[in-house]
């Protein structure tokens, strides 16, 4: 039986949404999954609410469409949360990974959401100015998303982030963009 | 034997990669969405040295095409990327590379036409240079866009063929989506593809030739065409022959169509790209339920495999061919005519219904899929005639 797992990212444009999902994607093909990861391309400027998609899977990924029933929802930036129906299609034993301050019991009360779905926040953006020293909160917003649902390996991803971010800079960036999927991975409280 | 590499990668980026790997003289480009990344990572390579290839940047698709026709004519091997208005852009330097026999690569990311303004995936742009001359071939996969690349340099150049070939992927969905891909050593594709060694080259100064003479009224124009239709024909074998020998180093599948459950199906779809594995996704589960479906992927559009289909759909009850493009005032688009044409000759009627979806990007749900195969099992079972032609999931007041 094949073992698919959904996400839906929502973002603004310029948060790393896309550069996320491509690392989670590299992560599943690491492990030897098939990924499909797709960003829902309109207005290109910074600021726009954008959506992206991952699929994971144990075997080949036939499908080419946008995701209308995902498993998981990750959102970037909370302020989506009043002008985006960012719980859409989300199936009933799902999880909503949202980068907020707001305690997931309130956001609750604030979203449309199956009463059976997980709610699960985490301060991405306060954690990546402590550790990164810049608002990007992609990196630890993957640290909540392996502690909350799984679906990639946490020392893997890790590997990636350093050989990808090794590229371009030293240790000293690798050690805060590890410590920041750390402190997300066990800061995000679920409700 | 070649060494795979298995990566998360764009189509583009596999299709910059492949054309990287069969070593080309010269690239000509322009860029357009959603081509662009196309000939941004191949610009990389150039930047840092990975190809010799010459780059030439020009100001339009009109111009990129025209220095790509110089550039094959000379005796280089040569490639290009585009889309939609920029194929448009192209459209009589298409017939003259054709023309010319200048076996000139070029990579299509499938988008729609204006107007409406619209930078999604449909295959508007494709049809509308069905009748330019070029052997044509789609991708459903980045796999398959990687794969095609490398096999179209082999078609293109093969003496029996000597015409341009383009290599279509599915915008947005095959371009941008990444995907797992498996890619070849450099040593193993170029080994494939050998060294181009041009025929009638202008800068063999030793035996010079002139191209793309005036063949007027009394001149040759009319036997050159003709020529031309034998090499696109005799593209067919040479197509066939280079996909097996292909399959054998890629150890992937490739046929002029590809069937799923087609040995006991009662009824068929026929697609193109993409959507073909959203069409089999679909056939699997209903399968599960008992139902007697298949599907038929068209992975050569130019040369068309007319005798491939007829066999494939020979006794079928009830086919549905599907078109992501139109053309308008005919009974249906583009594929569907040419599935009919290819039924035609056989004793057992089969009914075919026509739809058109998916234009300009609109998502290509997988209940749209439901929907065809239910309507083919009316059709099967008598309860229901062939409809019209459908605009599948086109909503009524948009």
């Amino acid at each position: 039986m094949q073992q698919l797992t959904e996400i839906r990212w929502h973002a603004r444009a310029g948060q790393g949404a896309v550069t996320a999902a491509k690392v989670v994607a590299e992560t599943a093909l690491a492990a030897d999954q098939y990924l499909q990861a797709m960003p829902e391309y309109g207005p290109e400027r910074m600021g726009a609410p954008i959506k992206a998609f991952t699929r994971i899977s144990s075997d080949p990924i036939e499908i080419h469409c946008n995701i209308e029933n995902p498993d998981i929802v990750i959102v970037l930036d909370d302020s989506l949360l009043d002008i985006v129906d960012v719980a859409e299609g989300l199936t009933d034993d799902g999880v909503i990974i949202i980068n907020t301050c707001t305690p997931p019991e309130q956001v609750r009360t604030a979203i449309s959401i199956p009463v059976t779905a997980r709610i699960a926040c985490v301060d991405a953006t306060g954690i990546a100015l402590d550790t990164i020293k810049r608002d990007i909160p992609n990196t630890p917003m993957v640290g909540a998303l392996i502690k909350v649902a799984g679906v990639i390996d946490m020392d893997t991803f890790k590997g990636l982030l350093a050989k990808n971010l090794g590229k371009k800079f030293g240790q000293e960036m690798i050690d805060a963009n590890w410590a920041s999927v750390d402190r997300a991975y066990e800061e995000v409280t679920v409700a | 034997m070649p060494t795979h590499t298995t990566l998360a990668a764009t189509g583009n980026s596999v299709v910059a990669e492949a054309m990287r790997q069969c070593k080309p003289n010269v690239m000509a480009a322009y860029p357009i969405t959603p081509q662009t990344t196309i000939v941004e990572e191949f610009a990389g390579f150039v930047a840092k040295g990975k190809t010799d290839c010459e780059y030439v940047t020009v100001e339009s698709e009109h111009s990129a095409m025209s220095a790509c026709i110089g550039a094959s004519a000379a005796g280089a091997r040569v490639m290009t990327a585009t889309s939609s208005q920029g194929l448009a852009l192209m459209w009589e330097e298409l017939h003259i590379a054709s023309g010319m026999r200048l076996p000139i690569i070029m990579a299509n990311a499938n988008r729609a036409l204006s107007a409406p303004i619209n930078i999604h995936c449909d295959h508007s742009d494709i049809m509308g240079a069905r009748d330019t001359g070029w052997v044509t071939l789609f991708a459903e996969t980045a796999q398959e866009a990687y794969d095609n690349t490398i096999m179209a340099t082999r078609i293109a150049e093969h003496p029996d063929v000597m015409l341009p070939v383009m290599s279509c992927l599915d915008g947005f969905i095959t371009t941008h989506s990444i995907d797992r891909v498996s890619v070849m050593d450099d040593e193993s594709v170029a080994g494939f593809v050998g060294e181009y060694e041009p025929r009638n080259a202008l800068l063999d100064t030793g035996t010079p030739v002139t191209h793309g003479a005036f063949a007027g009224l009394g001149g040759p124009y009319f036997e050159f065409k003709k020529q031309q239709r034998e090499a696109i024909e005799n593209a067919r074998a040479v197509v066939s022959a280079v996909g097996a020998e292909y399959s054998a180093l890629s150890g992937r599948p490739f046929g002029a169509i590809e069937t799923w459950g087609m040995d006991d199906a009662e009824v068929a779809l026929v697609v193109i790209g993409s959507t073909a594995g959203n069409a089999r996704a679909v056939a699997r589960h209903l399968r599960a339920d008992g139902m007697k479906v298949g599907v038929v992927k068209v992975r050569v559009w130019r040369p068309f495999p007319y005798a491939e289909l007829a066999a494939a759909l020979k006794g079928m009850k009830a086919v549905a061919v599907l078109d992501r493009a139109e053309s308008f005032g005919a009974e249906g688009g583009p594929l569907y005519l040419e599935v009919r044409s290819a039924l035609y000759d056989l004793e057992m009627r089969v009914p075919v219904v026509g739809y058109i979806y998916g234009l300009g990007g609109s998502d290509v749900k997988l209940e749209l899929m439901e929907r065809v195969f239910s309507d083919l099992a009316d059709i099967a079972a008598g309860t229901a005639a062939p409809a019209g032609l459908v605009y599948l999931g086109a909503r009524e007041e948009a």
